[in-house]
């Protein structure tokens, strides 16, 4: 089970490492996401601060759920992913090495670039501290349901949008608990109970996601 | 079959659909009876609220309705999971009936909470926990729907909207106690089993008379879409094709 695990992930990562400009659009499509904000809402230092916890982390969901509709589509499309569900490790495996991959391959780049984006609307360091630990516990949770809701949509017509209907109101307490933990700093209070939150969520998609999404890709490839 | 009723002897679809083609005239006549009776004793029994006014009366449609988007959701989910998980036909198609139900009913207790939250707030819309796990509520019914009818192969969009179901079922709960958990707008839950009600009986029962009104408006309407779902899935089936035969106002096969 690790030898598939890890070598999965490898696969993953060196695909990835081959085709870098696709790994790059996400955090692009991020960066220039989040860059619109100040230009619509317009550039007083105090709105700007006041909802740039709340931008970040909405472009780096849309960021998450535009990039997880790859993880499982090339796979289908060469045929490797029935070959994968068809070895006899559990295809749970399978997910969680999918999710992992996406995370290291999109989702961190995102909390890496959080704290320059941040710099953008005038964030205290202390409050780019937060925004970078909550992504850090966030970002996996939105890989493993956006993992799920590939895997449900795999192979439809109407894929990408479908996918983000499905999986967005599944992702709304990280957005709230994520973006509170920023906005909890920025007010002087302490994110222990945000983080502890996201913390929560983290472990329980852990366990469930790549459980849900085995199932989901064993319906979806009958 | 001889050996009369079992407990899955209405899993059949053909016993269900005649079973429920019975049921769903008394479904209706009771839907519309209760109705009449609850908004009769809503609108001229029930007296005007000291605080609201006459606004409050809108909660004899938006309670219940509040009420029956949240339970169709887990009886939408249950069935799903059923149909899911013992391969039951029927079961699968009642999941797929009860879903724009379910969103009716959501749709309708937002609006219907606008519609108090303006004159009584103030505001038509607010940012509450409650109002926004209701509007989060509808997203998971809309998805469920779409995924549903995105797929064309009936077994698979029945198994990955019951998965969908499923997850989305886990947040329902969170969706309810959400009020306890983040203390805003929302005035908290009047009813209770455990302490006496705080609203005046004729209030309480005009309210409890709307409720099961929208119970067997939802029983009715559901049964009424899976007869249509059997029909369209059952289409080869030799007793489906005999019913067509049979019917008035078909050519006949």
């Amino acid at each position: 089970m690790r030898a598939l695990f890890l070598a999965l992930l490898l696969r993953d990562l060196r695909l990835a490492a081959r085709r870098r400009l696709d790994a790059m659009l996400p955090l692009v499509f991020f960066v220039v996401a989040v860059s619109l904000f100040p230009l619509g809402v317009g550039p007083e230092t105090q709105t700007l601060r006041q909802i740039a916890p709340g931008v970040v982390w909405v472009c780096a969901l849309l960021a998450t759920m535009l990039s997880v509709q790859q993880v499982y589509a090339g796979d289908q499309a060469d045929g490797s992913l029935e070959q994968l569900l068809l070895a006899p490790q559990p295809a749970i495996v399978v997910a969680a090495a999918k999710s992992l991959a996406h995370w290291l391959v999109n989702g961190a780049p995102l909390v890496l670039a959080a704290p320059v984006v941040g710099l953008l609307f005038d964030l205290s360091p202390a409050a780019l501290g937060a925004l970078v630990i909550s992504l850090l516990l966030g970002t996996p949770v939105l890989s493993l349901l956006g993992g799920l809701g590939a895997a449900l949509t795999l192979g439809l017509r109407s894929a990408g949008m479908l996918l983000i209907l499905i999986v967005l109101p599944l992702t709304m307490p990280v957005l709230i608990f994520g973006a509170g933990a920023v906005v909890a700093v920025e007010a002087g209070q302490s994110p222990a109970g945000h983080y502890s939150l996201l913390g929560a969520l983290l472990i329980a998609t852990l366990i469930g996601a790549p459980l849900a999404t085995a199932a989901a890709l064993r319906i979806s490839t009958e | 079959m001889t050996d009369g009723l079992r407990f899955f002897t209405f899993a059949a679809p053909s016993r269900f659909y005649a079973l429920t083609g019975l049921l769903t005239p008394w479904l209706w006549l009771l839907a519309i009876g209760l109705a009449a009776a609850g908004l009769w004793i809503g609108f001229f029994v029930a007296p005007t609220d000291a605080t609201q006014g006459d606004a409050y009366r809108i909660i004899f449609i938006h309670v219940p309705a509040a009420w029956m988007s949240m339970l169709l959701y887990l009886v939408m989910a249950f069935w799903a999971a059923v149909g899911w998980a013992f391969k039951a036909r029927l079961a699968s198609m009642l999941a797929r009936a009860i879903a724009p139900t379910g969103a009716m009913f959501t749709v309708l207790a937002l609006w219907s909470g606008a519609l108090w939250g303006r004159p009584t707030w103030g505001t038509w819309w607010v940012w509450d926990a409650r109002l926004t796990s209701e509007l989060i509520l509808l997203f998971l019914y809309l998805g469920y729907i779409a995924l549903a009818e995105a797929i064309d192969d009936t077994r698979r969009a029945d198994q990955a909207s019951a998965l969908l179901a499923v997850v989305g079922a886990i947040n329902v709960p969170i969706i309810y106690f959400s009020v306890r958990w983040w203390n805003t707008l929302h005035q908290g839950a009047t009813i209770s089993l455990t302490a006496a009600p705080k609203m005046a009986s004729t209030m309480l029962t005009a309210m409890l008379l709307m409720t099961f009104a929208c119970w067997a408006y939802a029983f009715a309407v559901a049964f009424t879409r899976t007869r249509a779902l059997i029909l369209e899935r059952e289409r080869d089936t030799a007793w489906v094709r005999e019913l067509a035969a049979t019917a008035p106002g078909t050519r006949g096969a």
